[in-house]
């Protein structure tokens, strides 16, 4: 039982670590609490699905005009509705709830609520310690490492990375040095919603596509990011990586409160809001900064 | 003249009376964003299309139109949505008689507005035996509800044991296993209570060992922690009890892990041609109960599935069992000479319909009676992309149940 709950705990983990760090981005760099992050990741994969299965284009040129489509779209929507609430926060999270619940519908209408599924881009299983992991769950495993390698490159070694950090670190400084903070702000959305769009791409096939599929990540994913501390990209990984094993525990420990894994993960965020309210790497993070 | 003209316009007046028919008002309640509103819908259209070109219901020398109303419940994401639905259909559309309902939850509140208004309200959904059981309780309050599909969890339950049956003795057979090792993985809701509990009494004594219960949330995006766990037992058997999109999440990844377990049980994502898709072709050899294929479960079956097809070019859910629902009102009226819900009432606990996907008598909850031969529902099993009804093996048209890797 305990290589199930290894390997079962670091796939799904690689999985939420992909959601996790995009919205941990925006929020780090721009202060943005983009609740429609996961709306975005929703409708890269309604993307992706239209591309593979009725245009006949291959599932790279698929996977890379849905990532860049639906990047091209969080610009439009940052300057037509984030833009101009930025300065409220609370404004900027009802308007972005307000994005994903109209992306929902959309799809609703536009799809109805059927169930879509894609095909897997690998196919196939290896054995792992005995557990069968399917090739495709491990792909994501590996583009997961590589968002994250790419991330870190493009905010600590680009100049664009160190704009997008002196903005983050003090908007009116950065503002008065001549940088445009707003294209700054632009951009960071546009990084963020391509990383979740990727992570649409690259789960669809695990997952079943359907209007409601951004609800369940995000709240996984809000529990990943005060887990591990919001902004901070190192705490997403570690965060969405204990999440994972918590899941699989549950699930191997207790098989008739399968159910209550979400229960479990949400408890942990509470958890550690009292105890630690900025995570487990929030500070380190600001001071990494 | 004077009097030739005066009589001339009083006809041209009294010509839309004379001419304007009689119609009642059949409110159709579903989820109309999705497949199982879809299939409410298209099967009372079917219904209604049908008879009024055949003229419409004969009551007292008159001849009835139906008239459909569209109600689209939402209940799948909100039961108050659902409520309120009902509410509208009722008091401001002044529907006549509500059929429909998919979720249980929903459908227990649809219910009691139903019941609120004393209109007769003909299930096509939702299998939670407490429907049933409010009726029993309190006759006077409830017995204007009538579940016409699907059976009642219970009665779910006796056709699920026969065919775990006949699927245990093909695995001791084929397999030479004595005695089935068998993993229940039940979403976590009110209907499948019921039934896990019977499975956990009931399979030992049929002589199969249950090795767990695994219960995820209906709409899990992931089962393979459940599914890892399900392996390392040795399973023979999956038996799902499953109405939410996991059901798809399930079949996937099973095949995915290329798990020698077969999976049966209560699937209804799997009901629908687009599992297979939606699946991405990886749920091979996944069976679960059905309603409709084209087999001779009553003489109108497979006229009526073939019709359908034909039609919305696809197969019906469950949830057409609209169809059966108009058919048996209308012959209620008929029988009854009336349209007063209080008359219906003791006519439809009489009648023995013979209706498309069943043939219809009520018990004391107003619950199809179970009966091969009556109701039992079917089994279909994927099998190379296409859905092949296997159970009961008696009636015509059925094919034989196939055990991966045999």
């Amino acid at each position: 039982m305990l290589q199930d709950i290894l390997v079962t705990g670091l796939v799904n983990g690689g999985v939420y670590a992909l959601l996790a760090i995009g919205f941990s981005l925006v929020f780090g760099v721009a202060r943005i609490v983009n609740i429609a992050h996961t709306a975005f990741y929703m409708l890269a994969a309604y993307c992706f699905y239209t591309l593979l299965t009725r245009t006949g284009l291959g599932v790279a040129a698929s996977g890379a005009i849905a990532v860049a489509a639906v990047t091209l779209l969080s610009v439009v929507c940052y300057r037509l509705v984030i833009e101009p609430v930025r300065e409220h926060e609370a404004a900027v999270l009802i308007a972005t709830i307000a994005l994903g619940l109209i992306f929902q519908e959309l799809m609703l209408v536009a799809y109805g609520g059927s169930f879509l599924g894609i095909p897997s881009a690998v196919e196939g299983v290896v054995s792992v310690a005995g557990v069968s992991v399917p090739y495709q769950r491990l792909l994501i495993l590996v583009v997961a490492a590589a968002v994250l390698v790419a991330t870190w490159l493009v905010l600590y070694r680009t100049r664009l990375g160190l704009a997008i950090r002196a903005t983050a670190n003090d908007l009116e400084v950065a503002n008065l040095m001549g940088m445009n903070v707003h294209r700054v702000a632009m951009a960071t959305v546009a990084i963020s919603v391509a990383l979740a769009a990727i992570a649409g791409v690259a789960v669809a096939p695990v997952f079943v596509v359907d209007p409601f599929m951004w609800l369940a990540p995000l709240v996984t994913v809000l529990a990943i990011v005060v887990l591990g501390g919001l902004g901070s990209l190192k705490g997403s990984l570690i965060g969405a990586l204990v999440i994972g094993y918590v899941e699989a525990i549950t699930v191997f420990a207790l098989p008739k409160g399968a159910f209550l894994k979400g229960a479990v993960a949400l408890s942990i965020m509470v958890v550690v809001l009292l105890v630690r309210p900025e995570g487990l790497f929030g500070v380190a993070f600001e001071e990494e900064r | 003249m004077l009097r030739t003209v005066a009589l001339a316009v009083a006809a041209i007046l009294a010509a839309p009376a004379a001419l304007a028919q009689e119609t009642i008002k059949i409110a159709v309640l579903g989820p109309m964003a999705f497949v199982q509103g879809e299939n409410h819908w298209a099967g009372a259209e079917m219904a209604r299309d049908e008879i009024n070109k055949a003229g419409g219901i004969s009551m007292g020398g008159k001849k009835l139109k139906i008239e459909l109303l569209r109600v689209d419940t939402n209940e799948i994401q909100s039961v108050p949505d659902a409520t309120n639905a009902m509410e509208r259909a009722i008091t401001r559309d002044k529907a006549d008689y509500v059929i429909g309902g998919f979720r249980s939850e929903a459908t227990l509140a649809m219910q009691e507005v139903a019941m609120d208004n004393k209109k007769l309200f003909l299930g096509c959904g939702a299998a939670d035996a407490k429907l049933g059981a409010n009726v029993e309780k309190d006759y006077a309050r409830y017995k204007y509800w009538f579940r016409i599909t699907p059976l009642n969890s219970p009665g779910l339950g006796r056709t699920i044991f026969a065919v775990l049956g006949d699927i245990a003795a093909q695995i001791r057979r084929d397999l030479k296993k004595e005695m089935p090792k068998v993993a229940i993985l039940a979403e976590k809701v009110m209907w499948t209570e019921a039934l896990v509990a019977a499975a956990q009494a009931n399979l030992p004594k049929m002589k199969m060992e249950v090795v767990g219960v695994w219960q995820p949330s209906p709409v899990s995006t992931d089962v393979t922690a459940e599914l890892a766990a399900i392996d390392r037992t040795g399973a023979d058997m999956v038996f799902t009890i499953l109405s939410g999109p996991v059901g798809i999440v399930v079949g996937r990844q099973m095949g995915e892990r290329k798990m020698k377990a077969i999976a049966f049980g209560i699937n209804v994502e799997a009901q629908k041609d687009g599992f297979w898709q939606a699946t991405a072709g990886k749920a091979n050899f996944l069976a679960t109960l059905d309603t409709y294929a084209e087999v001779e479960m009553t003489p109108t079956t497979v006229a009526f599935v073939k019709a359908f097809k034909e039609r919305f070019k696809r197969s019906p859910t469950y949830n057409a069992g609209t169809y059966d629902a108009i058919g048996l009102l209308k012959e209620a009226i008929e029988k009854a000479g009336s349209r007063d819900a209080d008359k219906l009432v003791p006519v439809i606990e009489k009648m023995t319909y013979v209706g498309t996907g069943a043939i219809l008598e009520f018990d004391k909850a107003h619950d199809p009676v179970w009966g091969i031969g009556k109701d039992t529902g079917i089994a279909v099993q994927w099998q190379d992309g296409q859905k092949v009804p296997f159970w009961p093996g008696q009636v015509k048209g059925m094919k034989p149940f196939k055990l991966p890797g045999m």
